[in-house]
């Protein structure tokens, strides 16, 4: 225990930088997956077909392919058609854009679970789709909408580990390097697992929250 | 003779290959009350949707004070601004407060002043004689509450017309008649209203005119004392009759 403890003050500093990273990509695939889900979830329900057909196709296309291909696919293929990024930049826009379908759906339930009443009444006084959207629809939608986000970020903020794989020196990456450089897998692994659960558990405490506040049942 | 605020010209209307409306030619004055009776499943909320373009229609015509409705058009906009609706299901907007349902119209697409549009919002909620609900949520409030909030919401429009589709439907039958007197004050004001009803007594005190619907078809229109009191048509005489004794 006393070597446990010597070796986690050695090695927590090293490993907090790598949380600050973690948070980096998992806040900043986030905020992607967010505008981008939105931006597909609205082409679907835009009652536009082909508009709908892409976002459909772009959807399904994000969710058939594992992430860290996609992830492989933004750092090694792109700068072959001369689009270079950071590992940093990558891993945010490969998680923000493979994250952005599951948000996608989410909101498309959220959007398609508001009664249809409520767009009748927004045309019957003269608002128009984009308005019906902002003032009417998207506002009830939230609150479905929010429970599941909240499970979404805490998978995001779990995979971000798979930035690791293209050298972003996140939580995972640093544990690994230091693990295989002073072989004490057991008391670094401990530590990352810890440090991953203590960041996610108060998200997961945040999203009973919301259940219990947005959550069925306390609709209207 | 002024032209008539609500033209329908011989419309037509399937839903894919079942025909709803076969040739509708039907008229309401401005100032006019007109009732719309019938069956079940004969075409009335179809008439009216057609009106204010929530639905399209597939042949003759619709007028709103001269103007041809379109429900792909953007004119659309302005018909529907100039021509209110009233739901069965009220459909108010249960994040909204009463006064926000009635000033969202007025604020967010006809972009009035917002100090002015909530003096008139408060007006026309004490008008409906829901003075003390101006900041309730529609959860709230019971169905005849609601359906006046939905009332004062389709005025603060200061539309040319009102569409009501079974206002009082979905109430409690001891809520029924407070909606009824808000209709009936708006009818004395002048307003302009197409009133799709199972309430005869109403039609017969309100009415100027009533136009009886069956099978997609008028099959019988005239002064409410008429066809209310005197059918001519034997499906007119059917249905009344069951209406008004339903066993
Ligand atoms: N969106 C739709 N798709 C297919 N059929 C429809 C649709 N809307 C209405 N119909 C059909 O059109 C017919 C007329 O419907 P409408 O709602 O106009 O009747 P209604 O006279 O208002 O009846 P009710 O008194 O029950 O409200 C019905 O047979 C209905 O099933
Ligand atoms: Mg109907």
């Amino acid at each position: 225990m006393q070597t446990f403890l010597r070796d986690a003050t050695q090695f927590l500093p090293l490993l907090l930088q790598g949380v600050k990273f973690t948070l980096i990509v998992a806040l900043g695939s986030l905020a992607l997956s967010t505008v981008l889900g939105l931006v597909w979830a609205l082409m679907r329900v835009s009652g536009i077909g082909w508009l709908g057909t892409i976002a459909k196709v772009i959807v399904n296309t994000l969710r058939g392919i594992p992430i860290l291909v996609q992830l492989f696919y933004i750092y090694f293929v792109l700068p072959e058609f001369g689009i270079a990024l950071t590992a940093l930049q990558a891993a945010i826009i490969g998680l923000g854009v493979a994250y952005s379908a599951y948000q996608s759906e989410n909101f498309r339930a959220g959007i398609e679970a508001i009664d249809h009443g409520q767009v009748e009444a927004a045309q019957s006084i003269g608002m128009g789709w984009g308005l019906t959207m902002r003032r009417v629809i998207l506002p009830q939608a939230i609150r479905l909408v929010l429970p599941p986000y909240g499970n979404i970020m805490v998978m995001m903020l779990k995979d971000s580990s798979q930035a690791s794989t293209i050298t972003v020196a996140e939580l995972t990456l640093q544990g690994t390097l230091i693990a295989s450089s002073t072989f004490k897998n057991m008391t670094v692994y401990s530590l990352v697992a810890l440090l991953y659960l203590a960041m996610c558990l108060p998200l997961m405490g945040f999203v009973s929250w919301l259940e219990r506040r947005f959550g069925k049942g306390t609709r209207r | 003779m002024s032209a008539p605020m609500i033209e329908i010209a011989g419309v037509t209307k399937s839903f894919g290959a079942f025909p709803v409306l076969k040739g509708i030619t039907a008229s309401v004055d401005k100032g006019e009350v007109v009732c719309l009776i019938g069956p079940s499943g004969s075409g009335k909320s179809t008439i009216l949707r057609c009106i204010n373009g929530l639905e399209s229609y597939d042949g003759g015509a619709i007028t709103i004070d001269g103007a041809r409705v379109e429900h792909d058009k953007p004119s659309i906009i302005g018909i529907r601004t100039a021509m209110a609706m009233v739901f069965q299901r009220f459909n108010l907007f249960p994040h909204r407060t009463a006064l926000e349902n009635v000033v969202e119209g007025p604020i967010f697409v006809k972009k009035e002043p917002r100090a002015e549009a909530m003096e008139r919002g408060r007006d026309l909620l004490a008008r409906v004689g829901l003075a003390d609900k101006v900041d309730a949520y529609p959860g709230q409030l019971s169905g005849g509450q609601m359906q006046r909030v939905a009332i004062a919401r389709a005025l603060a429009m200061q539309p040319k017309a009102i569409l009501f589709d079974e206002p009082t439907s979905a109430l409690d039958p001891e809520l029924v008649g407070e909606v009824l007197q808000v209709m009936k004050s708006l009818a004395d004001d002048g307003m302009t209203m197409l009133v799709v009803t199972h309430e005869m007594g109403f039609a017969r005190e309100v009415a100027d005119r009533v136009l009886f619907l069956d099978g997609g078809v008028i099959v019988e229109q005239g002064p409410a004392r008429d066809v209310l009191g005197a059918p001519s048509h034997p499906r007119t005489q059917d249905f009344l009759r069951r209406v008004l004794r339903p066993i």
